[in-house]
């Protein structure tokens, strides 16, 4: 789970989840506490659904919130 | 006459073998061992003037000692330049070698210059401080290697010239050049001199090569989610207040590794991170931020997996060596792989 996705895949990582950003790759200051619990539950979901994915190159999963 | 000081370690300063890896620092009048060669050649610019002998285990494992007492010798000598090894493929004598042509040339404002074998894994950790000539992987290769370090030498005492790392000889140090003397051409021209050759499908060279990447093969899926042990792995920064392995904040060559085994979330003001490469406010307001241990427990309840790993693996992203963190990477992964974990949540900042 990263927010720089195209380091994350040069560096050699095959199952990518997109984070907020560098400080807080899954949260935000600016999102109500509530929000930021959907978000970071969301995207943590996809990181796990990720795993459980067949891939056959490294591969960014998409996240809706 | 110009002079120059030697570091050997005990095999060759001729003091024993491994029995006596533990030799403290001495130094002597002269040259010994491979410096008699090396003064040879030298001559008539340059002379070894004097030799320090210290054994690759005294230097490894009491290194401040070590660096003290060899500063403490060459406090009151005059030299041009600090030459030591070669050291092959050694890796502790690489090591002493690299760390003190480097400390010697900080201290004194003396060039240092030092051989070794391009596996050797000081290469890595000193050639962007020190010339590292490419040496042989054995002793073998002494009267090969000696006169590359000999001659550069020379020129570095008589204040010649210098010519590129590759046609001298040595190991990059990541200098690049506006301006080249041979042929005298700007960085912009060389820029676009490139690019048209890149148009043309010319073959060109870049001045600024990529490190190399080691492709990792993809993994399986995880079979059955609902079965799997999934751990919690970070490169930021997160740990128990007080920082409890020294993890450094940035250029991190540790990791830790901390239990929490009975932890619904990672609390503010028992976590924090120290992480030095970006503002940590939000990360220690709420450490579920950076590892989100409270969204990956409500799955754990939800029966959405198994359960998640006992520790949390954490160590620093920023200015990490790519070495260092393929070492550390490799040692927790060992650890996942002996606890049985069936996959990994990374987060990176």
């Amino acid at each position: 789970m990263a927010n720089l996705v195209s380091i994350a895949k040069t560096v050699g990582a095959n199952r990518i989840v997109p984070t907020v950003s560098i400080p807080y790759p899954l949260g935000d200051p600016s999102l109500s506490l509530e929000d930021q619990w959907k978000l970071r539950k969301h995207r943590v979901g996809v990181a796990l659904d990720a795993l459980a994915t067949e891939i056959t190159e490294p591969t960014i999963f998409e996240v809706k919130i | 006459m110009k002079k120059a000081i030697h570091y050997v370690n005990q095999f060759f300063g001729q003091i024993g073998g491994e029995d006596q890896a533990d030799f403290a620092p001495e130094i002597r009048e002269g040259f010994v061992g491979p410096g008699m060669l090396l003064s040879k050649l030298l001559a008539p610019e340059a002379t070894v003037t004097h030799t320090i002998i210290c054994g690759d285990n005294f230097f490894g494992s009491r290194k401040e000692e070590a660096i003290e007492r060899i500063l403490h010798f060459l406090r009151d000598k005059e030299f041009d330049v600090f030459i030591a090894g070669p050291a092959f493929m050694a890796g502790r004598y690489g090591f002493a070698c690299g760390e003190i042509c480097k400390v010697v040339q900080e201290r004194f404002g003396v060039p240092a210059v030092t051989s070794m074998f391009h596996e050797n894994p000081a290469v890595e950790m000193f050639r962007r401080d020190v010339y590292i000539f490419a040496g042989g992987d054995s002793a073998g290769a002494m009267r090969k290697d000696i006169p590359k370090v000999a001659a550069f030498a020379k020129k570095l005492v008589t204040k010649s010239e210098l010519r590129p790392a590759k046609e001298e000889g040595y190991f990059p140090r990541g200098i690049r050049l506006e301006a080249f003397q041979y042929p005298p051409v700007s960085g912009a021209d060389r820029a676009v001199d490139m690019l048209l050759k890149k148009l043309n499908g010319e073959p060109f060279e870049t001045e600024m090569p990529m490190p190399k990447i080691n492709r990792v093969p993809i993994a399986p899926p995880v079979a059955n989610l609902r079965e799997a042990t999934i751990a919690l792995v970070t490169s930021g920064g997160v740990v128990p207040v007080g920082n409890p392995d020294r993890i450094q904040s940035a250029s991190a060559t540790k990791w830790g590794k901390y239990n929490i085994a009975d932890q619904q979330s990672l609390k503010a003001g028992e976590y924090v991170t120290i992480h030095a490469g970006f503002d940590p406010s939000a990360g220690n307001e709420n450490p579920n931020v950076i590892v989100p241990l409270d969204a990956l427990r409500a799955y754990e309840r939800e029966g959405k997996i198994g359960r998640i790993h006992d520790y949390l693996y954490c160590t620093v992203g920023t200015g990490t060596t790519q070495a260092e963190a393929s070492r550390m990477g490799a040692e927790i992964a060992q650890q996942l792989l002996d606890a049985q974990v069936s996959a990994v949540v990374l987060t990176a900042t």
